[in-house]
């Protein structure tokens, strides 16, 4: 009876996994393979006319200074929000960790943050910062400082990266929280018995023990400041000035939506793909095997 | 509100049910705009204006976004087979739209194939050139159509003791210098700035863009616009940001706060912020002509327009378009025309519309709103001045306002700039001319 269960061919598994598969269809491998076609075109704005040009959007890219530019500026971007946003978040759970009386009260304040939706945390920062308008130039002025991100790409590139960050704390600080708690108190007793300051202890104790949450959230960083800071951009500075902020996935959306160059467009996140492909990659093969889990 | 919505909604799908029941009880109309705001419900008030006037057709204005978003969600919505009648699109997508044969149906010839009454000469030529074939075809209707003046306080100015409005660039520095002395940041900003500072200053001193008449005589044209006079032009003001005579406030309409704020005492940005700063200014402003050079030409020509035009879309019933018509016709009326400029700013289109605003006494009572009419016909436009048609140009915008970018902020010279803005730019008219074979 049992064997014949096992070996009785089932239609069943095949329907129950059948809404998925057609999800993944619709949603991913059909728009991904018209992106891959796409990149193959040259064409006008209307579809009218099309032209088979084989790999000349991608030559193309490659031999345009502004694209290489655009890459390096996206791999800094990407460095320095992921950096910002879990030093920051780290710090402000191990200091939530300590915390006894109203704990609860100052980690919903930290997580609130995640709920801004990024083009309204792109308006606020927007306000805030308005060389015009904005609080914080005023504030800069009494000691002396112009600010004007509108001029100074640096200063809209430090922008961006703060407002991406900012946004980002709250959801690395979730993690790093949980990670922490994790951590059996019997270690940090041990060490601190053997006379370990706390410092020390942070550092042979619970910063090793966290470091599998720390690069599981490395990689979800890196792929938050790559893709999901769009809306701050936008909204903030709109990959200006003079490029300073337009980042990879800034120059798919202006390229193609704005410039209507569909087939450079197309070649362009053609490259994005390969680029989450290869993280994910790295994050299974390497980081996976290479962190201490206890 | 809730008890609103059931009421209302099951009441609306009920007429629904019965208009498509019916049928043809009149044939809409779908027309795609870029007018948020106030502009928007002017927008809205044509549509039901026209509606009510007859009851053959109707018109539905739909909200798209701003310009670009208009654009690209028409073009979008053409490719799936579902576009709309008539959309609006922004002067810099006007070369995109030309080469678009198959989708788009031009002006000139949907009113005679559907037998509207339309006469050219009516049109106020400024406007329409800009939209015309080099063979003088009317590709799209101008709808609002708009073109850069100089703003300035009048308050600053009777302050730091300048007597009128500066005509030269000369008297510009001049005007900043004092302005500046009398305790203002800054003596000028300005918005658009490639539309103001290369397309229209190069107008303005009737001096080519590019080749080929700008573009309008053929896709293999190139650019031109690095040349002396435009490299004098940015040169002063790079110099100028150093001291603040002009100080940059980003793109579009960005730096128009610091005109508002009185940072500022000149601002150079369309006329049809006139609404705006109407609005929001405490203080008396007027408008004048754009500033020249006097050692490049001895008077000034004209400028060019910016704005949008409405473009009639293939691919619909050929009854629908005897009604697009019908409405083109009444949105040109001098009515609908000589209400839409006085309330927004825009130039009216055509010469009967500048006629009744005139005899209403509007210039009258608003001195300076007919600057920017006057600016547009100061002479009959000459190959170099009656507009700009490259492909690809609101990526080449960019590229120009990249350029610009880096020059205000001192990373590059004018020269090192604006070389560069031409060379990107030449390199994206050829891949337009590739893609439009």
């Amino acid at each position: 009876m049992l064997k014949r269960v096992h070996f009785e061919p089932s239609l069943l598994p095949y329907l129950l996994v059948l809404p998925q598969i057609v999800i993944t269809i619709v949603f991913f491998v059909w728009p991904a393979s018209q992106a891959l076609y796409q990149s193959l075109l040259v064409e006008d704005a209307f579809g009218l006319s099309t032209q088979f040009v084989w790999f000349e959007n991608f030559e193309e890219l490659f031999a345009d200074p502004h694209y290489w530019d655009a890459f390096q500026r996206t791999f800094l971007f990407s460095f320095l929000v992921a950096a910002l946003s879990m030093a920051s978040a780290l710090l402000l759970a191990a200091m939530a960790d300590r915390v006894i009386k109203g704990s609860g009260f100052y980690r919903t304040m930290l997580i609130w943050p995640y709920a801004v939706a990024p083009a309204a945390a792109g308006a606020l920062w927007f306000f805030i910062f308005d060389p015009t308008l904005g609080v914080m130039p005023y504030i800069l002025q009494f000691f002396g400082y112009e600010w004007n991100h509108k001029i100074y790409g640096n200063e809209a590139m430090a922008l961006v990266i703060f407002s991406a960050a900012w946004k980002q704390i709250a959801y690395n600080f979730l993690f790093f929280l949980a990670g922490l708690q994790s951590i059996p108190k019997s270690l940090i007793e041990a060490a601190a018995i053997d006379g370990a300051g706390p410092g020390r202890r942070f550092w042979t104790i619970i910063f090793p023990l966290v470091s599998p949450t720390t690069f599981f959230l490395l990689v979800v960083n890196v792929v938050y400041a790559f893709f999901e800071t769009f809306g701050i951009i936008d909204a903030l500075t709109s990959g200006g000035p003079a490029n300073a902020t337009q980042i990879l996935v800034y120059k798919v959306y202006n390229d193609g939506f704005v410039g209507l160059d569909l087939g450079g467009s197309a070649a362009q996140s053609v490259i994005l793909m390969g680029i989450v492909i290869g993280l994910t990659v790295v994050q299974f093969r390497f980081v996976e095997k290479k962190v201490s889990y206890q | 509100m809730s008890i609103m919505k059931k009421l209302v909604v099951p009441a609306t799908l009920a007429a629904l049910a019965c208009s498509t029941a019916i049928a043809n009880a009149a044939t809409e109309i779908h027309w795609w705009h870029a007018m948020g705001g106030t502009n928007g419900d002017r927008v809205n008030k044509i549509a039901d204006d026209f509606n009510k006037s007859q009851s053959e057709y109707k018109v539905i204005p739909t909200f798209k976004g701003n310009y670009t978003e208009t654009m690209t969600s028409a073009i979008a919505a053409f490719r799936a087979k579902k576009q709309p009648h008539i959309v609006q699109v922004f002067e810099v997508g006007t070369a995109t739209m030309m080469a678009a044969k198959g989708a788009v149906y031009p002006v000139e010839q949907m009113m005679n194939d559907a037998g509207e009454s339309f006469d050219k000469s009516d049109y106020l030529p400024a406007v329409i050139s800009y939209y015309q074939t080099s063979g003088g075809e009317l590709l799209s209707m101008p709808f609002n159509s708009s073109t850069p003046v100089l703003w300035y306080n009048k308050d600053a100015f009777k302050k730091a003791g300048i007597e009128s409005a500066p005509a030269t660039w000369a008297e510009m520095k001049e005007a900043s210098d004092k302005l500046r002395a009398a305790g203002y940041k800054c003596g000028f900003s300005f918005g658009w700035q490639s539309w103001v500072m290369a397309e229209n200053f190069s107008a303005w001193h009737n001096i080519p863009m590019g080749t080929k008449e700008n573009g309008f005589a053929g896709i293999d044209t190139e650019f031109s616009f690095n040349n002396d006079a435009v490299k004098m032009h940015w040169s002063n003001l790079a110099a100028w940001t150093k001291d603040g005579t002009f100080v940059y406030g980003g793109r579009r309409g960005d730096s128009l706060p610091m005109f508002i704020n009185q940072e500022c005492g000149m601002w150079m940005n369309s006329s049809a912020y006139y609404g705006s700063i109407k609005s929001q200014a405490k203080f008396e402003f007027g408008q004048s002509m754009l500033p020249y050079y006097k050692d490049i030409i001895e008077k000034p020509q004209n400028s060019i327009i910016g704005g949008a035009t409405l473009w009639v879309l293939k691919g619909q019933d050929k009854g629908d378009y005897k009604g697009v018509a019908k409405f083109m016709s009444y949105m040109a009326s001098p009515e609908v025309q000589a209400w839409w400029h006085q309330e927004t700013g825009y130039v009216p289109i055509t010469k009967a519309a500048y006629e009744l605003s005139k005899k209403q006494g509007f210039y009258e009572s608003n001195p300076g709103t007919d600057t920017a009419i006057k600016q547009l016909s100061l002479n009959t436009p000459t190959p170099a001045s009656r507009g700009i048609r490259f492909g690809n140009f609101v990526q080449i915008r960019d590229v120009i306002n990249e350029e610009m970018e880096a020059i205000w902020s001192g990373d590059k010279t004018a020269a090192e700039g604006l070389a560069a803005a031409q060379e990107r730019g030449n390199a994206l008219l050829r891949k337009f001319e590739k893609a439009n074979k």
